[in-house]
C-alpha cells in the first residue's frame, strides 16, 4: 500500500525497491570498567585497552550506526566514572548511544539518559523483577528500553538466561523470557553469547535465529564475530537486525595505532595485542570494511558519504 | 539568557531533550528547554521534539497551556522543527491507541506502519530520504534539508507515520518494507520529520546546522 502518489522513473534507482528491508546496523560496544575500556580476553579475564571516548570518536567517524556502552563492575561497585563518560561521549557523537551495566532503578535510568544516554540496557533488574520492563517502558518509551540476555547453550541444546556476565544461572530459559521481555514492553532484545564472546568463532545463529522468529521487535546479535562474514552469518542465517561488535574492531583499531598515541592510557601495555594467539581469531577489518562486505552480499547497511561510491 | 537568537526546545516531560539541546549547541546555537507557553510566544524558534505516545503527550500539551501558543506560533512564520513524535502531534489526529486529536497545524492523520511476516515494527535504525518523483518534487533549497543528498541516510525509531491530506507538503518520503511514508513534510517555515536529525550523525546536524544559519541571517 502506497499512500503517495510516486511515479516510477529509471533513473530513479531508489524508487525502484519495491520493498525495502531494514538496513542491518553495526553497534561497536565498548564494556567499561571504572575510566577505561575494557576487553575480555577468552578465558585471560580483562585487559584495559584504552580510552572509551577516544574510540567512541574513532567508530562514530568510521560511520558506526549506533553505540553500546556496557559498565561492566557496576553491580559490584559504584559507577563514579560512567556518567561524565557518557557525557563526553554525547558532545562529540551524534548517533544514538546505549548503557547497560547495573541499572536497578527508574532513577538510574534516568541519570543515564540525563547524561546523553538514548537507550539503556537492563539485564538483572528485569530478571528479579519482569514488571520493572513495564514501568521503564511507560516511563521512558519502549524504544528507550533495550532487555539485554546473556545466554549460554547448554548440554541439551537449551540456553539458559546469565546474569552478571555470566558468572550467575538463573535457571530461566532465555528464549522464553525474551518473549515475555517483549510483551512487557521492551523496545529491543540483545543477546549476548558468553559461549562465544571475545573468542571470535562467529555468532550463536541459533539462538538469535529463533527469538529473532519469536519476537516482532528487533533483536541485537552480541558476542563472537570474528570476521566479516560472522556478521552476514548473523544477518542471514540469525535474522537479526543488528550486530554488536567489540574485539573484532578494537583490536583492528589498536593494531594500527602506536603505543605512543593518546588513545591508550599510561598503564597499558599492548604487546598482548600483538600476540598471534590471541589475533589469529580475528580478522584484521574496519567497520567500513565490514560494511563493504555487506554490500557484496546485498545485505542493506547505512554507508556514510566518504566510503559510499555507488 | 544569552543574547541573540531566543530558540526553545519544548518540553512535554517524556522524552530525552538533552541530545537535542546536544546538536544545537554543536552547531553554535545556544537553546533552552522550556514548558511554559509563555516562551513558546516570544520564541524566534521553536523544536518540538519528541518520544513517547502521542495521547500523553497531547494531555501534557493542553494541560500546560501549549496548544495554542504551538498553534500561534506556527501561524507566525517563524521556524519551526518538529521531530519525531513532534512531526506526528502537528497533524489533525493520530490513531496510536484509539482516536487522538492532534494539534491540527497541518492537515491529516498519523497512522501505523503495516508489519507483513518477518518486518520488525517499530522501525528502529537508518534508512534514507528520498526526493519525490520529478512532477510533484518540492525542492530542499530554502529548506532545512539545504545541502544535503537525495537518498542521505537518516536515524528513525517509530511505529506510526503522518499521511498528510495535502501531498504538496511532502517534502520526502522513506520506504519500509512495503510501505513508503512521509518522512520530511514542509509548510511555510514548519518542518516536520520522522527520523531523528540529531542521532543522524554528521547529515543529520547539517539540518541544525541550516537553522543556525537562517536564524543568523534573520537575525532577532
Amino acid at each position: 500500500m502506497s499512500l503517495l502518489v510516486h511515479t516510477e522513473t529509471a533513473t530513479d534507482p531508489v524508487s525502484t525497491v519495491r520493498f525495502r528491508k531494514p538496513n542491518l546496523r553495526l553497534i561497536p560496544r565498548l564494556d567499561i570498567k571504572g575510566p577505561n575500556l575494557v576487553k575480555g580476553i577468552h578465558l585471560e579475564g580483562l585487559r584495559v585497552i584504552g580510552k572509551p571516548e577516544r574510540f567512541a570518536r574513532e567508530y562514530y567517524e568510521q560511520g558506526a550506526d549506533e553505540l553500546l556502552y556496557v559498565d561492566i563492575v557496576a553491580s559490584l561497585y559504584g559507577r563514579n566514572n560512567l556518567l561524565p563518560i557518557i557525557e563526553r561521549t554525547a558532545r562529540e557523537v551524534f548517533i544514538p548511544l546505549t548503557v547497560g551495566g547495573g541499572l536497578r532503578t527508574i532513577e538510574d535510568i534516568r541519570l543515564v539518559l540525563r547524561a546523553g544516554a538514548d537507550k539503556v540496557a537492563i539485564n538483572t533488574a528485569a530478571l528479579r523483577r519482569p514488571e520493572f520492563i513495564r514501568e521503564a517502558s511507560r516511563k521512558f518509551g519502549s524504544s528507550t528500553i533495550v532487555v539485554s540476555i546473556e545466554v549460554m547453550r547448554q548440554a541439551e541444546g537449551t540456553y539458559e538466561a546469565y546474569t552478571d556476565n555470566g558468572r550467575e544461572k538463573t535457571g530461566v530459559n532465555a528464549i522464553q523470557w525474551a518473549q515475555r521481555a517483549a510483551e512487557l514492553g521492551a523496545g529491543e532484545i540483545l543477546i549476548t553469547s558468553i559461549d562465544r564472546e571475545g573468542t571470535g568463532q562467529g555468532f550463536d545463529l541459533e539462538v538469535t535465529r529463533r527469538i529473532a522468529e519469536l519476537v516482532p521487535i528487533p533483536v541485537i546479535a552480541c558476542g563472537g564475530a570474528g570476521t566479516a562474514e560472522h556478521v552476514v552469518e548473523a544477518a542471514v542465517l540469525g535474522k537479526v537486525q543488528a550486530v554488536a561488535l567489540a574485539s573484532i574492531i578494537h583490536y583492528n583499531f589498536m593494531c594500527h595505532h602506536s603505543d605512543n598515541d593518546d588513545v591508550f592510557a599510561g598503564e597499558i601495555n599492548t604487546a598482548f595485542l600483538r600476540n598471534r594467539k590471541v589475533a589469529a581469531h580475528f580478522q584484521d577489518v574496519t567497520l567500513p570494511e565490514i560494511k563493504a562486505t555487506l554490500a557484496g552480499r546485498e545485505i542493506e547497511c547505512r554507508h556514510t558519504a566518504t566510503e559510499c561510491h555507488d | 539568557m544569552t543574547k541573540g537568537t531566543d530558540l526553545v526546545v519544548v518540553d512535554y516531560r517524556l522524552g530525552n531533550l538533552f541530545n537535542v539541546v546536544r546538536a544545537c549547541e554543536s552547531v553554535g546555537l545556544p537553546s533552552r528547554i522550556t514548558s511554559n507557553p509563555t516562551d513558546v510566544a516570544g520564541a524566534d524558534a521553536v523544536i518540538l521534539p519528541g518520544v513517547g505516545a502521542f495521547g500523553d503527550a497531547m494531555e501534557f500539551l493542553r494541560d500546560s497551556g501549549m496548544v495554542d501558543a504551538l498553534r500561534s506560533f506556527a501561524v507566525s512564520g517563524r521556524p519551526l522543527l518538529a521531530i519525531c513524535l513532534g512531526m506526528q502531534l502537528l497533524m489533525t489526529e493520530s490513531w496510536e491507541f484509539g482516536r487522538h486529536q492532534g494539534l491540527g497545524i497541518v492537515g491529516g492523520s498519523v497512522i501505523r506502519l503495516n508489519s507483513p511476516a518477518g518486518l520488525k515494527v517499530p522501525q528502529v535504525g537508518w534508512n534514507r530520504i528520498d526526493k519525490l518523483a520529478a512532477a510533484n518534487r518540492q525542492s530542499w533549497d530554502g529548506t532545512l534539508l539545504q545541502g544535503l543528498q537525495d537518498g542521505e541516510y537518516m536515524y528513525f525509531v517509530h511505529s506510526y507515520y503522518v499521511v498528510p491530506d495535502d501531498s504538496g507538503v511532502v517534502l520526502t518520503t522513506t520506504r519500509y518494507g512495503e510501505t513508503e511514508f512521509c518522512s520530511t513534510l514542509r509548510t511555510g517555515n514548519i518542518l516536520g520529520c520522522q527520523f531523528h536529525p540529531e542521532r543522524s550523525g554528521p547529515q543529520g546536524l547539517r539540518i541544525y546546522q541550516q537553522l543556525a544559519e537562517y536564524l543568523k541571517t534573520t537575525g532577532p
